[in-house]
């Protein structure tokens, strides 16, 4: 049993490893990432739009905002599970 | 664990560092607009502060300071300062976390930028409290042992 789970692992990092060779160079200006007009169109207007200087901090709170508060209900509703299944006093 | 809290070296170097640490994460949320930071990451350290504090002075002690309750008010206060800033939005009639439609500024891009440091807050405060009551519902409660080791170094 455990020589399968190793041969799995062994696979997945076999796989992963090739896979990695066709991934664009770190920082390459000509990856389809930077490429997009996606791309642009946040390099070009993020800072106008949003007022915020940080284009991530642009795309977070403000293109994807509904996105993010979707995560933010995520981490309060773990919390709110641990709090409800392993709390041993009374509230 | 207990050497460890009774080391007056380490009391004394995390009680110095913790209002840094706290004071860095706030500065980390609200730096979230301008560079790196943001609520999630400064909300992570505010609870990574309290945690140290929990861990060298007792969770009965850190209790004091941040109570169940002020965890609960934090968790959902947080996300309800989110979504409300969402509604805001549609009640001047645009569209949810449209952030621009608010008057409370002259241009819409300045109005984004305070709303946007309004819901990183947000996120701060619940991801805090999350992270700290996390920690307090997980540890072991604390035994008689443990708390006579706080009183002897005091």
């Amino acid at each position: 049993m455990k020589l399968a789970a190793l041969f799995v692992v062994i696979l997945t990092g076999a796989m992963l490893i090739y896979a990695g060779q066709d991934l664009p160079a770190f920082g390459d200006s000509e990856s389809p990432a930077y490429q997009h007009r996606m791309t642009q169109y946040f390099i070009e207007n993020a800072e106008s739009e949003s007022g915020v200087t940080n284009i991530v901090t642009a795309l977070l709170a403000n293109y994807r905002g509904y996105d993010t508060l979707g995560e933010t209900a995520v981490i309060f509703t773990a919390g709110m599970s641990v709090l409800m299944l392993l709390r041993r006093r009374e509230l | 664990m207990s050497d460890i809290q009774q080391s007056i070296i380490i009391r004394t170097i995390v009680r110095i560092m913790i209002p840094f640490i706290l004071l860095f994460s706030l500065y980390v949320i609200m730096h979230g607009a301008s560079g790196p930071g943001g609520g999630f990451q400064g909300g992570v350290i505010f609870g990574a502060g309290i945690i140290l504090y929990a861990m060298i002075y007792g969770i009965e002690e850190a209790k004091k300071k941040i109570s169940d309750k002020a965890n609960r008010i934090l968790a959902s206060g947080g996300l309800v300062l989110y979504a409300g800033t969402g509604l805001l939005a549609i009640l001047f009639g645009g569209m949810f976390l449209e952030y621009g439609v608010i008057p409370l500024m002259p241009t819409t891009a300045y109005t984004a930028k305070i709303l946007i440091d309004v819901v990183e807050i947000g996120i701060g405060m619940t991801v805090l409290a999350v992270m700290i009551s996390l920690f307090f519902d997980i540890s072991p409660p604390e035994t008689e042992e443990d708390m006579h080791i706080h009183e002897e170094v005091e």
